[in-house]
């Protein structure tokens, strides 16, 4: 799948000769080469990109900006990127943000309920949203990319039905530190999603998940006959898609202390896609990698944040950020790496391997 | 069925393109001396072939006998590379299937190559809608379209769409669609493999009017019962020669299967003897009228504790398909499957694994292999499955499994983290193969557990299956191989259209046995 390494396992390289060759010849090689790359041009064309100061007890500044504004498309992207194991997609992560801003704020202005209840509802809201997806790709052999669609439309449509068309904004101490607030330094939002991200990673790689969301990914036939139940794993696929969306939609409806049913998420699932992608998964299925999505979200919000801290004119945004993706997925494609490598020799890691 | 009066449908087979018409009984289509190389495969060497008017004509051979190659030659998918093709005393050099079509030379295959969201009417009409100006007049596209129908005999709504109807009404229309086009000789690639009794007397009694029209048909097909039924003449391939053309009523079904498979020389039974431990050992697994219609007739078969059992039968007899009933790939719809004597549940491969059960499918690179993943994590995927996702297999377990099995079945990769989908063909078997082994079944089974590997390959792969039934295991081996069969298999169930016709044990275990059990 991917010509550079052949093991997915940095472990399993140990005793090739030093760290660096071990880097160099790793799936993480890529990825983070471009993000370093975008970061230095970022510091390149807004000198002070790089300062990180303490203000009102607090770290400040465009790195700070980066992780805080990445967080939630982070969180979406390594869902996706489980849905994309599974040789599907999920195009309704945005309408699900939204759905679940508006539960969170109709349930904080109209009902007394704790924040932890209303954080397990709304979780609960994103898991039924995922479950929807997960029956329609399943059970009933809809293409992901249709089926998801469905959930795409409508569920900005649900979201203002439950708002009532309005933007409902709230007042919570508990969600107000959640979005905007810092502990030890760092923005809560930035740990909360660490932790969701980690709890994912466990899950996936510390049981079998992670092995048969690969393994129905990269042929479901033959996962089916070897006893693995590919149509539950599918399920639970759009599931963790689900509750990665539900999270992220609480981080932003708590930003903004308020629900907006039209624009909250607007597009996310792109990026989070895009995510994947930089992070070198193949939208064919059949491997995930945790780490390298939330890599790739990092490098998407850093051109962002970059595009904006340069002073470009906001309209050039989005041509830019379009241009720089481009750019980067060249980057990882094996045919333009081979011709690369060809061109600068032993740069990269010396002998080409097989 | 309305009978189409035969001038009726001469109206659609009125001859073009300068060609000379045939008179029933002369030779509408003949291949002489052709030849079709592949790399490194002679695909055809010097094949002669001819087609009568007003007959049709068998044309049978196992896998690789040449059959569709021929057909592929004859209407101009491939380029021959010796020999000629001659229509109605013309020599013909078709560049595609179109050209071929046009010369009165139409090919209906098993998978209706018609558009299934299009309606009946737009299927039939593809090339030729009526009209002017561009505009389609769509009335009489639909009462031609119909009335092409009428003539066989079908009478459907010809506006809804094809995909709606079943396979045999789709069959029909394909064939109606292929002899409106002036065709005079008409080519069925197995049009009765998913077909039910009712809906093959209703194709054949479209093929008999055919034929009393003066087509010519070939007719492909797996099933020797229908060849005897339905056929005037039968020519059979073998490895891309001709073994000879012979008349239905004079060949019997013995020397059919004879040709078929070729007559070789018996070898001296290396079949290993079971040893006589006195009582026999009880059955393992039982399997008790497991059927599903359209698929296999419901069948009987019991395998003991350290036997071998062979699936035995020609290409088409349902050897895969009994395979997969008894692993619950495929869902039967009568019959039960028993382990020591108590009935279990497998309509399902989860359930048939949780039961004992293995199976190492036919097509390893389809069903087999996860081609992203490592040889480790393929090695290890069924015994993950049946642990369940929440007791994972410690890394350092895995990698002894893994290394144990690249090991013992001699799995050629520089190590086990190497992605499977870049070993070669005889190594992913042995994947496979190991990661059945390393969940312990009682009961495995395996689909031509030797087709596309080496001749080294095989010898291993045959010793591991005796080693196997040593141990106790008892296998389920379906071969189109006789003489893998006979070599390994204590016992042979013998297959015919899709249906169990002998079971053959002890010394009755020889090619010629199970030749005689195919043909009777």
């Amino acid at each position: 799948m991917n010509g550079l390494s052949s093991s997915r396992n940095k472990a399993a390289t140990a005793g090739e000769p030093g760290l660096v060759a071990g880097f160099l010849r790793s799936r993480a090689f890529w990825p983070v080469l471009v993000l370093l790359l975008i970061l230095m041009a970022n510091a390149f064309i807004s000198p002070g990109f790089f300062e990180v100061t303490i203000v009102d007890g607090h770290l400040f500044g465009s790195l700070v900006d980066v992780v805080h504004r990445g967080a939630p498309t982070a969180l979406v992207a390594v869902g996706m990127a489980v849905v994309i194991g599974t040789r599907g997609i999920d195009l309704s992560v945005g309408a699900i943000i939204a759905i679940c801003g508006a539960v969170m704020a109709v349930l904080t202005r109209d009902t007394g309920f704790s924040p932890a209840v209303i954080m397990l509802a709304v979780m609960g809201t994103g898991a039924l949203c995922g479950l929807w997806n997960g029956v329609l790709v399943a059970f009933l052999g809809i293409q992901p990319i249709i089926a998801t669609l469905i959930l795409m439309v409508a569920g900005r449509g649900i979201a203002q039905m439950i708002t009532d068309g309005q933007i409902v904004t709230f007042h919570s101490a508990f969600f107000e530190a959640l979005g905007a607030g810092h502990f030890a330094y760092i923005p809560v939002r930035v740990e909360v999603a660490l932790a969701a991200v980690l709890l994912l990673a466990l899950l996936l790689r510390r049981t079998a998940l992670g092995l048969f969301v690969e393994a129905v990914g990269g042929n479901a036939a033959a996962s089916r006959l070897a006893g693995i139940e590919a149509r539950g794993i599918t399920v639970f696929a759009y599931v963790i898609s689900g509750l990665c969306a539900a999270l992220a939609g609480i981080i932003i409806a708590a930003d903004i202390r308020g629900a907006d049913a039209n624009n909250a998420g607007l597009w996310l699932e792109l990026d989070a896609i895009l995510s994947v992608v930089i992070g070198g998964a193949s939208l064919m299925g059949g491997r995930f990698y945790i780490g390298l999505t939330v890599i790739g979200a990092l490098t998407i919000q850093s051109l962002t944040t970059g595009i904006l801290v340069s002073g470009l004119p906001p309209q050039y945004n989005l041509i830019v950020k379009a241009a720089a993706v481009l750019v980067v997925l060249l980057l990882q494609a094996p045919r333009s790496r081979a011709l690369l490598r060809a061109r600068l020799g032993g740069l990269f890691g010396g002998k080409r391997h097989v | 069925m309305a009978e189409p009066s035969p001038a009726a449908l001469q109206g659609g087979l009125l001859l073009s393109g300068g060609l000379r018409p045939v008179q029933p009984g002369g030779v509408v289509l003949a291949a002489r001396g052709v030849s079709k190389n592949f790399p490194a495969v002679r695909a055809l060497v010097a094949v002669d072939f001819e087609l009568k008017a007003g007959e049709i004509h068998a044309l049978l051979g196992e896998n690789g006998a040449g059959k569709s190659t021929l057909i592929k030659v004859m209407t101009g998918v491939y380029e021959r590379d010796g020999g000629d093709v001659v229509l109605a005393g013309r020599i013909i050099h078709p560049a595609h299937a179109g050209e071929a079509q046009a010369l009165g030379i139409s090919t209906v295959y098993q998978e209706v190559n018609l558009i299934p969201t299009l309606s009946v009417a737009e299927n039939l009409m593809l090339e030729r809608q009526p009209g002017r100006f561009g505009f389609v007049n769509w009335r009489r596209l639909r009462a031609d379209a119909r009335q092409m129908l009428a003539r066989m005999g079908l009478d459907i709504d010809v506006s809804r769409p094809l995909g709606g109807f079943s396979v045999a009404v789709q069959q029909l229309v394909a064939i109606a669609r292929a002899i409106a086009l002036n065709a005079r000789v008409l080519i069925l690639d197995e049009p009765t493999a998913s077909l039910d009794r009712e809906e093959i007397d209703l194709l054949f009694a479209v093929m008999r009017d055919l034929r009393a029209a003066g087509l010519g048909i070939i007719f492909v097909t797996h099933f020797l019962d229908q060849v005897y039924e339905i056929t005037d003449r039968i020519t059979v391939l073998r490895n891309g020669q001709l073994i000879g053309t012979y008349e239905t009523a004079e060949l019997s079904q013995i020397d059919l299967v004879h040709h078929m498979l070729g007559r070789q020389l018996e070898s001296a039974s290396h079949r290993r003897k079971r040893p006589a431990t006195g009582a026999p050992a009880a059955d393992l697994v039982s399997v008790r009228g497991l059927g599903r219609r359209r698929l296999m007739e419901p069948l009987d078969l019991e395998v003991r504790a350290g036997e071998l059992v062979g699936l035995a039968g020609l290409l088409g007899s349902g050897r895969t398909e009994t395979a997969k009933l008894i692993f619950g790939a495929e869902n039967a719809d009568c019959g039960e499957v028993r382990v020591a004597g108590a009935a279990v549940d497998t309509s399902s491969p989860r359930r048939a694994i949780r039961a004992g059960f293995g199976f190492c499918p036919e097509d390893r690179k389809v069903e087999g292999i996860v081609p992203e993943l490592s040889v480790r994590e393929n090695i290890i995927l069924a015994l993950q499955a049946r642990q369940g996702w929440h007791r994972p297999i410690p890394r350092a377990e895995q990698q002894r499994l893994a290394d144990q099995m690249i090991e013992a079945l001699g799995i050629a990769t520089p190590d086990s983290e190497k992605p499977v989908g870049q070993l070669s063909g005889g190594n992913q078997q042995k994947c496979i193969l190991a990661r059945w082994l390393v969940s312990s079944p009682r009961f495995l089974i395996l689909d031509e557990p030797t087709r596309g590997i080496d001749v080294g390959g095989h010898a291993d792969i045959i010793t591991l299956l005796r080693q196997l039934c040593d141990e106790g295991m008892g296998l389920l081996v379906a071969s189109s191989e006789l003489e893998e069969i006979v070599a390994v298999a204590d016992r042979v169930a013998v297959l015919r259209d899709r249906r169990k016709v002998a079971e053959l044990s002890g010394e009755a275990v020889t090619r010629a046995g199970i030749i005689e059990a195919i043909a009777q």
